[in-house]
């Protein structure tokens, strides 16, 4: 004992200036001393609750002998519950055996642990989104911009602001998917990329060219620029990385960036994909639809947009050659079309002056609205605010798929010249307007998504958070061969049927893996292998495996000729036979 | 006497009897059977009272169990004494197991069990069985074995599936306590206080357990005595030199091998061979068992060599030496070697048996690696990625100012191929719209003149500019567009090219089909002799079109783009809208209302009955002409015939899109996910929805929290690094024996006691193998 405790002196010690542990010994003796204590709040406590409920309050007693007036978890509201929700609970068959049992009550308990752990932490979202709101009957259309940058805070004010550049007119423009960044392409081949909230240029050059179509590549680093001929791609700091010269005549353009995928709309009509990792063309579609000057993206899909001007849409991806969905949407050609985040709708507006919203998911028609001057240019916003560009004004609208089609504009703004091209901006509640006067940014309350996933798309990232995105964006890249109309497709079974499975097998690999080779007769010796013996050779295997078959179908053919002449005899014989046959000997 | 009536009722075992005290005498017959004396003394009638009384008691003295020897006398003589009955008895008969019997009751000496067995062994007749032959005894050990074996393994059977069901195992299942810390150690300054824990304790000293120093029992400690040095050192020395030893042996067997001399390698297996037999003698004498192990072996070798030919001259080499042995004396000396050989072998020498080589001969057949990866046909096929549309361009602007008279030549020459490549077009287009069916012509007739020039009066001057010099622009492109043009009119039975052959920028200013007069011309006749019969307002909506019975022809016009408009007031700022436009807007509205969709809507109902008819599985036609019948010019198989051979196929689902009028949904299967998707469902799920509902909820970060995908993605097995991972100890796990071990329960038990003291516990402390007692030792 005392060597022991020489052994290890530290530990002993340590153990004598520990307070011993509770004992359940010890307790009984507290337990004697408590007892009437208890009993009375137990005579309480049954006049109120049941004794399970009780167990708990008493476990969860805090020291100070107070009762938690609040004991277990805080309740997650339904609504923030059906959130996260993802596909219908399963319940267990009831003649399951004890395998399947467990996979899916383990399964069940562990999604919906998920859902729990989810809808918890959305009060980690603190901020919320709000909307202009006018006087009594006053019109929230009427408010100036001027106004609105005057009432609100100093940092909101600026963000309402012109660039005037008459020069190289009419401007395309583009925002990063940070919404920090901000790019402009004047038609005249004015290219600049500027941080937009702290006004600080980044880059500007002229591409001495036509500039049909700008685009932010994954990061602020790059940019693909649509020039008169081919695709380039620059820095940030305006350095040429790439001509391609693949790409021609591009006329539109739209990055997935979940995919790493340049897709765009070429003169000529065609549709081709870029991949942007590997500096790959995936797939080039020629959609045999003419020049491609209207197109989008659908942000939950990826699916490509085009719209024609025979008044269709059509979706596209790049794994088929034909449009996965083509729909008539408008009687003249189709000007504009805009998906909304969550991929349930497409706004589109034509030659007709229509302005219509589809539900993308069942290709039907929801609302459908005439604009008297028609609408030009069409962008969603993140929380579903739908700007359209008629001649020189731009109108916001809300509530754009509510229960009736939208009768006036929640904003609207009148710019100097021609809009050409219209953009919310990522996580602010601002519009982005390219005209052919320059540039203007414009305040629409409630346009913005408050919260932002720090993760994914963070404004306030570093360059080196950038960069570990980049990597790990790289990592979970998605292959372009997963895009389709519906993205869970990945986790259904393949209910192909084998043959059909066989069939594509086959097309991949170029050969039929399970074909029986041809039998070849052995080369013999001495005169055996002659043509005919060769050929009686053969015969004696030919059609092998059709015999059976061929046999069984005989046999059944004679068994039914078989029963017919039996029939068709008994029939004579029944005809045959008179009142007299009975005398015949 | 008595025979006669008696033998009736008598059972067969006293039949037997009977019989036997036939032969042993007639007194006999009265003590064994009373009830037959009684009937036989009844025969007798009118017999005195007396002498029937006494028999009477005679009989139940008999009864009584003890047998009298008392002779009967026969006073009177009876019907059934004759002559005929008395006959020399045993004369000429075997002796039976009954005559023996019949004197071992006689004999007093015999004790009444014998008698007993004996008589039993008589009346029994059975035989014995057979013994089970071997496969049955077999079967039925097996079977006992089965049972018991499986009684044996079904205790295993729950730690199995509560393993199997554990979302994670970590092995090993036993695990030390981490941590540098003894349990001892821990154990040191602790004492015991609860009244369990005293009677433990009682119970452990009066075991002689240590208790309070169970580092070592004294059996481990015993075990734990080391060699002393000296021992280690003879120990060491022993072992270098077998070492040494074994090195050299080596050394000279390898050396002798490598000599090629075979006069050597033949003395040397003599000498073997000699020494062999001085051994065996030896052998003989010393340890005849292994002589006679010996012995065998030889014989079995001599067996082998008279079985086979192979020392026997008959071989090739033997046949060719034969050949030459007339001439050659080295040769028939090799023949006779060979066939003392023999002799030696058949008369018992025994010959170390050499081992065969075995060849193995590798034969990797040839993988067929020609798999044909398909080929990307993006380019070389496709005639816009050739960039002949803007690549004559920068020739252009390079020209010098001296060629520059040259180029306004070419230029000329230019336009009159233009002019020319109209013209052409122009004629192509024409025959290819006389080729299309009348119907599809309706839709070019409804454009109007008129609607041109509405929009045209929309545009605004700044725009005209631009478009005027896009035009400037794009002139020269012009040339190679329509060349497009050309190709892709014939490509294509549709006409939706035609508006686009400007390429003009038309995007905000009221851009409209355009198409020139030619062609209105052409179509002009058609359009008098066809009516438009499409509704002129299709505005008014049809609501209950789902509801409408769908007429089998197809969509009609009038279902399509249906959907009601409703007019957006825009309360404009006034600056923005003039009253005027607005009135001339609506009239605009009004007119393309009512005569720009049609073509359109026409065009993509086309489409879409050419896409279900291309759906749609072709009758397939296996008639084959002159078969059965006659062939030839001018003849065609008959109708029965080709009715007979076409085979109708099944009709494909129904299309995605049937209930939608304005959608073509193409039915084309996505392969490229496929090889991505489960294409067999996974073993406990029985149909596809289950399947899919547990892989419903996504495991990356994206979607959840870092606690929950830590959760989804622990790994199902975790082993210790440098662990070894032991087969689970039976005592350990199996319920029945925890009982007997909880008794053997040692003092480092201690520290778990209130695990222990539940059994319905005793699963979550094998869930938690970090907590589980080190060890277990032995009382």
């Amino acid at each position: 004992m005392a060597a022991q405790e020489e052994l290890n002196p530290s530990h002993v010690e340590k153990k004598a200036k520990k307070k011993p542990a509770k004992r359940y010994w010890e307790e009984t003796e507290n337990t004697e001393q408590n007892k009437p204590t208890e009993e009375e709040s137990k005579a309480e406590q049954k006049q109120k609750t049941s004794t399970a409920t009780e167990k708990r309050k008493n476990a969860e007693r805090s020291l100070s002998g107070k009762e938690d007036p609040f004991p277990g978890e805080k309740p997650i509201p339904q609504k923030q519950l059906r959130k996260f929700q993802r596909g219908e609970k399963h319940k267990v068959p009831a003649r399951a055996g004890p395998k399947l049992k467990h996979a899916i009550k383990s399964s069940e308990s562990l999604s919906e642990l998920a859902q729990k752990q989810a809808a918890r932490y959305g009060l980690m979202l603190p901020e919320d989104a709000g909307f202009l709101e006018g006087d009594d009957g006053e019109d929230t259309c009427t408010i100036s911009q001027d106004d609105i940058a005057n009432a609100v805070d100093i940092t909101s004010g600026a963000k309402y602001f012109n660039l005037h550049l008459s020069q190289f007119g009419p401007y395309r423009l583009d925002y990063s998917r940070t919404g920090r960044h901000l790019l402009l392409g004047g038609r005249r081949g004015h290219v600049a990329c500027i941080d937009w909230q702290s006004k600080h240029l980044m880059s500007e050059m002229n591409v001495m060219e036509t500039v049909n179509d700008i685009k932010w590549l994954h990061t602020e680093a790059m940019f693909a620029v649509a020039q008169k001929k081919w695709l380039y791609i620059y820095d940030s700091k305006g350095v040429e990385l790439h001509c391609i010269k693949k790409f021609n005549d591009v006329l539109r353009m739209q990055f997935l960036p979940y995919h790493f995928l340049l897709a765009t709309a070429s003169a000529t009509g065609f549709l081709q994909y870029l991949d942007v990792s590997i500096g790959k063309e995936i797939a080039a579609i020629c959609t045999k639809m003419g020049r491609l000057n209207v197109m989008t993206q659908n942000p939950y899909n990826a699916i490509i947009h085009l719209g024609h001007t025979n008044g269709t849409v059509s979706l596209w991806s790049p794994n088929q050659k034909e449009p996965l969905v083509k729909m008539l949407c408008h009687r003249g050609a189709v000007h504009s079309v805009a998906v909304d985040k969550t991929g349930t709708y497409m706004v589109t507006s034509g030659l007709d002056r229509k302005l219509k919203v589809y539900d993308i998911r069942a290709f039907k028609p929801f609302h459908s609205s005439f604009l008297p001057a028609g609408a030009s240019c069409l962008s969603l916003s993140q929380r579903g605010l739908l700007s359209a560009a008629t001649g020189d004004v731009v109108q916001v609208y809300q509530n754009v798929w509510g229960s009736s089609p939208v009768s006036k504009p929640y904003m609207a703004h009148r710019l100097r010249g021609q809009v050409c091209g219209v953009a919310y901006c990522p996580f602010e509640d601002v519009l982005g307007i390219g005209h052919g006067q320059g540039f203007t940014s414009m305040i629409v309350p409630g346009a913005g998504e408050p919260n932002f996933d720090a993760l994914d798309t963070n404004p306030y990232r570093s360059a080196k958070q950038r960069q570990e995105w980049e990597v790990k964006a790289l990592l979970e890249k998605v292959q372009p061969e997963l895009i389709g109309l519906d993205p869970g497709l990945l986790s259904k079974v393949d209910q192909a049927s084998f043959e059909q499975r066989h069939k594509e097998r086959v097309e991949v690999m170029g050969f039929d893996p399970l074909a029986k080779q041809k039998f070849k007769p052995r080369m013999r010796k001495k005169g055996r292998s002659s043509a005919g013996a060769v050929e009686k050779r053969k015969r004696k295997v030919a059609h092998e495996d059709q015999r059976d078959e061929i046999r069984q179908t005989v046999e059944d053919k004679v068994k039914r000729q078989k029963e017919q002449k039996e029939k068709s005899n008994k029939r004579k014989e029944l005809e045959k036979k008179s009142a007299l046959d009975r005398f015949k000997k | 006497m008595v025979k006669t009536s008696s033998l009736q009722k008598t059972t067969p075992s006293e039949a037997v009897t009977s019989a036997m005290a036939a032969d042993s005498g007639d007194e006999e017959e009265l003590h064994t059977d009373p009830e037959q004396a009684i009937s036989a003394s009844e025969d007798e009638e009118g017999s005195d009272d007396e002498r029937k009384h006494n028999k009477l008691l005679e009989a139940i003295s008999s009864m009584g169990g003890r047998k009298r020897k008392k002779q009967s006398e026969r006073s009177e003589a009876s019907v059934q004494v004759s002559e005929f009955f008395v006959n020399a008895e045993g004369a000429g008969d075997k002796i039976n197991l009954s005559d023996l019997l019949g004197v071992v009751e006689k004999t007093s000496g015999a004790s009444n069990k014998t008698k007993k067995q004996l008589r039993n062994l008589q009346s029994t007749k059975e035989t014995l069985e057979l013994p089970l032959n071997k496969q049955q005894k077999e079967k039925i050990q097996r079977g006992i074995a089965y049972v018991k074996t499986a009684e044996e393994v079904s205790n295993w059977q729950n730690i199995i599936v509560q393993n199997q069901r554990a979302d994670q195992m970590v092995f090993p299942l036993k695990q030390e306590p981490s941590g540098p810390k003894r349990v001892e150690q821990v154990v040191a300054g602790w004492k015991v206080k609860t009244p369990l824990e005293q009677e433990i304790f009682r119970l452990l000293h009066s075991n002689s357990q240590p208790v309070l120093d169970p580092v070592l029992t004294p059996v481990e400690e015993a075990s734990l005595k080391a060699m002393s040095l000296e021992e280690a050192k003879i120990r060491r020395a022993e072992l270098q030199k077998a070492r040494a030893l074994q090195s050299y042996y080596e050394a000279k067997a390898k050396r002798e091998k490598k000599i090629k001399s075979k006069q050597y390698h033949r003395v040397q297996k003599k000498a073997k061979r000699k020494e062999f037999l001085k051994q065996f003698d030896e052998m003989v004498k010393s340890n005849p068992q292994e002589a006679l192990e010996e012995l065998k072996k030889m014989e079995m070798s001599r067996m082998q060599e008279r079985m086979s030919l192979k020392h026997q001259n008959s071989g090739k080499w033997a046949k060719s030496k034969a050949i030459m042995a007339k001439y050659d004396d080295s040769a028939r000396k090799a023949m006779q070697e060979q066939l003392q050989m023999n002799k030696d072998l058949t008369q018992k020498i025994v010959v170390l048996s050499e081992d065969e080589q075995e060849d193995k001969d590798e034969d990797l057949e040839a993988v067929p690696d020609f798999v044909n990866d398909p080929e990307p046909i993006v380019d070389s096929v496709n005639p816009w990625m050739r960039g002949q549309l803007t690549q004559e361009e920068p020739e252009v602007s390079r020209v010098t100012t001296e060629e520059l008279q040259t180029a306004e030549e070419e230029k000329e020459d230019e336009e009159e191929e233009l002019i020319g490549e109209f013209e052409r077009k122009r004629k192509m287009r024409q025959a290819d719209e006389e080729d299309l069916i009348p119907t599809e012509d309706k839709k070019h007739v409804s454009e109007v003149p008129g609607e041109d020039v509405v929009e045209i009066s929309d545009d605004d001057d700044d725009e005209d500019q631009e478009e005027e010099e896009e035009e400037e622009e794009e002139e020269e492109e012009e040339e190679d567009v329509s060349k497009f043009n050309t190709l892709f009119n014939l490509m294509r039975s549709e006409k939706t090219q035609e508006g686009q052959e400007d390429g003009e920028e038309l995007l905000d200013e009221g851009q409209v089909r355009v198409r020139n007069m030619e062609d209105l011309e052409v179509l002009g006749e058609v359009f008098e002799q066809q009516p438009s019969a499409t509704p002129s307002v299709p505005q008014t909506a049809v609501a209950d079109k789902t509801s409408e019975p769908q007429n089998k022809k197809g969509i009609s016009l009038s279902e399509v783009l249906t959907k009601e408009a409703k007019v957006i007031k825009v309360p404009f700022l006034p600056t923005v809208v003039e009253h005027e436009e607005m009135e001339h807007d609506e009239q605009i509205s009004i007119i393309k209302e009512a005569f720009a969709g049609d073509d359109v809507i026409s065009d993509f109902m086309k489409d879409k009955k050419k896409q279900e008819e291309a759906g749609r599985p072709k009758v397939v036609d296996l008639t084959l002409p002159g078969w059965g019948e006659w062939g030839g010019i001018g003849l065609k198989p008959s109708r029965r015939k080709r009715k007979r051979f076409t085979k109708k196929m099944d009709p494909p689902p129904p299309r995605q899109d049937r209930k939608l009028p304005d959608v073509i949904i193409s039915e084309k299967r996505n392969a490229s996910i496929a090889a991505h998707q489960v294409s067999h469902l996974p073993f406990p799920y029985e149909n596809p929805a289950q399947f899919e509902s547990t892989i419903r909820t996504p495991v990356g970060q994206t979607w959840n929290t870092q606690s929950v995908v830590k959760k989804m993605t622990t790994p199902k097995v975790v082993t210790k690094m440098g662990a070894i991972i032991e087969p689970m100890a039976k005592e350990d796990f199996i319920k029945g024996k925890s009982s007997t071990a909880a008794g053997k329960a040692p003092a480092i038990m201690l520290g778990q006691r209130d695990k222990r003291a539940k059994v319905g516990e005793k699963r979550t402390s094998q869930k938690k193998p970090g907590k589980r007692a080190p060890k277990r030792r032995k009382q």
